[in-house]
């Protein structure tokens, strides 16, 4: 469903210039659960966000559901994001002042769903990670894994095509990540979804259906 | 309301320390806009009282007033020279004085003479009480029944006093539509008696008052006015003559406006250091939301959306607390010059919707600014 091609991205200039990605090639299908991992620094966030349409390389081309994506000027290139991509952060970035509900629903009032029909998908996919006890409070009230489940919620909430996860378990104690990931594995993923996990973690590793390393803006051939 | 800006609305509501902020710094700022605005064209409305009260279509004058407040005599043969310029209906003489009352406790009181055209009474107030063919008996006077009718000891008919030395009866009482600036009881009498009870001039004609046949004769007859060296205006023209006198030659209406002002800059700093703090809070969530797919158009209305609201609250509530600190004054004061005015609302409004874009333009500036990216990255 995705194919990355001869990416590259460098950031500065002069002495501080750094070479983020040197000429990388990725591809996802549906289905997958694929890890990008390798050391601190390596261009993971980098082409993690290349390839979910947030930062624009210098060169290359990534092709998504057959579209050409860093050809669309930035309001389609939103749109497309809206559609196509769902979201975690590493530190979830919820609003305090909302409730979980009203966070989760966010990506369907952002396409213009009516307000009720938002809130009524947001309950029922806030059911899906297991917090419909935690509705109607703000997420200030839950704990990191929760918070992480409500982040999930909101990034699966629009039925996206690509879910896209950096360093999901950053933040969370050891067994929490590993329940988070597994569940989604288990519950997220299905044929018509891929799933990429940034992360260096690891104790999740097994969760993966394919690795690819990373190293100093490389992909690493045969380094799963 | 689209749900984006439900969710605007949210934000703001729900941070309730900076909501309450925000609408009372503009609340603040509002009121005391409203406030100096209004006591402004209060003191200009009932500095022009004498014009209103009055109320001819046009006046003749010196050059030099500026203001009914004082007036330069105009010598007789203007009245004649008046009379006969085309396009006159009619014109006759007007005496506007001060006269120095003394009531019968032995006490001094100053108060403004109105001496009506004999012949006419052209410009004569309402009655209440007594009849104002009176006027033409024996030292006949007829007092305003205003605010300031009680400095007079609250004369009936019958009362006799002395003015500048003369006796004075009051006649009639009267009513008229505003009251002076400057707290005067006002009395009514003939022309012949004002200019014979009064310090003597040369000259006795304050303002000649003019009737002209149609509209189409003001322009000429204030050329012909000019072209006699003297001045004729229309009552609109004296009173805009007056508002500018207050407005610039008397430090009050710079004062108010450097009051004003402040008033606008304390609201300004007050609600956009807020509002910036407000965006501050967020901006990480608005970059998130930028990389869910917000567009920048949307997330400018979701922020101006915001400024308008705590604008238009603060507007409200600030244009409610001054009407009713004037409306309770006005309970109080029976002088109290204020008055809340469409020009001082509307007034209001523009520099509180200045502040609202003021602060939704900062708070823009920081959300287009940030790279979802640098979100992303954490
Ligand atoms: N906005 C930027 N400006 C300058 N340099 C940047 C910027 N973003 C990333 N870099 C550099 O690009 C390289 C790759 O960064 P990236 O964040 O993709 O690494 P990463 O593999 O995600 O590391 P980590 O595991 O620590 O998150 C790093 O050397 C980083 O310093
Ligand atoms: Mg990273």
């Amino acid at each position: 469903m995705l194919k990355a091609h001869g990416i590259t991205k460098t950031f500065g200039e002069g002495p501080s210039r750094t070479v983020a990605l040197r000429d990388v090639d990725l591809s996802v299908d549906y289905g997958e659960m694929l890890y990008i991992v390798g050391p601190s620094g390596s261009g993971k966030t980098t082409l993690l966000s290349i390839i979910s349409g947030i930062l624009r390389p210098d060169a290359g081309q990534v092709v998504v559901k057959d579209r050409d994506i860093w050809t669309l000027d930035s309001d389609a290139l939103a749109g497309f994001r809206l559609q196509t991509i769902g979201f975690v952060f590493q530190d979830y970035h919820l609003f305090p002042r909302l409730t979980t509900t009203e966070n989760v629903a966010i990506p369907l009032i952002l396409r213009r769903e009516s307000w009720e029909q938002s809130l009524a998908q947001a309950r029922r996919t806030l059911r899906i990670v297991g917090l419909e006890t935690k509705e109607g409070l703000p997420p200030y009230k839950l704990s990191g894994g929760e918070k992480q489940r409500v982040a999930i919620a909101r990034a699966i909430v629009s039925e996206p095509d690509l879910l896209v996860l950096d360093e999901p378990t950053a933040s969370l104690d050891g067994e929490t990540g590993r329940m988070i990931v597994s569940f989604v594995k288990e519950n997220i993923l299905n044929a018509h979804r891929a799933i990429v996990i940034v992360t260096h973690d690891s104790r999740i590793y097994e969760y993966a259906t394919r690795v690819v390393r990373m190293e100093d803006g490389h992909i690493i051939p045969g380094g799963g | 309301m689209s749900g984006l800006l439900r969710i605007a609305l949210k934000l703001l509501l729900n941070d309730r320390g900076k909501f309450v902020t925000l609408v009372i710094g503009i609340t603040f700022s509002a009121f005391l806009m409203t406030q100096m605005t209004s006591m402004f064209s209060g003191i200009l409305h009932q500095s022009a009282a004498n014009i209103i009260n009055v109320g001819a279509k046009m006046w003749v004058m010196d050059p030099a007033v500026e203001t009914p407040q004082n007036s330069i005599p105009l010598p007789n043969y203007v009245l004649d020279a008046v009379r006969s310029i085309p396009g006159v209906k009619f014109a006759v003489p007007l005496y506007i004085g001060a006269g120095l009352v003394k009531l019968d406790d032995g006490t001094y009181q100053a108060a403004t003479i109105i001496g009506l055209d004999d012949a006419t009474l052209f410009g004569r107030p309402t009655m209440i009480a007594g009849h104002i063919l009176d006027i033409y008996k024996n030292n006949a006077f007829i007092m305003v029944k205003d605010a300031n009718y009680p400095k007079l000891n609250s004369p009936r008919i019958g009362t006799s006093f002395e003015i500048n030395d003369h006796r004075a009866v009051v006649v009639g009482l009267a009513h008229t539509a505003i009251p002076g600036l400057f707290g005067l009881p006002t009395l009514y009498t003939t022309y012949t008696r004002a200019t014979e009870d009064l310090p003597p001039t040369r000259y006795q004609i304050s303002y000649i008052l003019v009737e002209p046949k149609s509209r189409t004769d003001i322009l000429p007859i204030e050329a012909a006015v000019h072209h006699l060296g003297y001045l004729a205006l229309t009552d609109r023209e004296f009173i805009a003559r007056n508002d500018r006198f207050y407005e610039f030659k008397t430090g009050m209406g710079t004062n108010i406006l450097m009051m004003t002002l402040i008033s606008f800059f304390v609201g300004l700093s007050i609600a956009g250091e807020t509002f910036y703090m407000f965006i501050l809070d967020n901006v990480e969530h608005f970059g998130a939301l930028k990389a869910i797919g917000a567009k920048s158009r949307e997330l400018i209305q979701m922020i101006v959306f915001q400024a308008l609201v705590v604008g238009f609250l603060g507007f409200g509530f600030g244009v409610l607390l001054s009407s009713g600190m004037i409306a309770l004054a006005k309970l109080k004061i029976p002088n109290y010059a204020a008055m809340v005015t469409y020009l001082t609302l509307v007034l209001a409004l523009v520099m509180v919707l200045i502040i609202s874009i003021f602060s939704s333009y900062i708070g823009i500036r920081k959300v287009t600014r940030i790279d979802p990216f640098d979100v992303f990255r954490g």
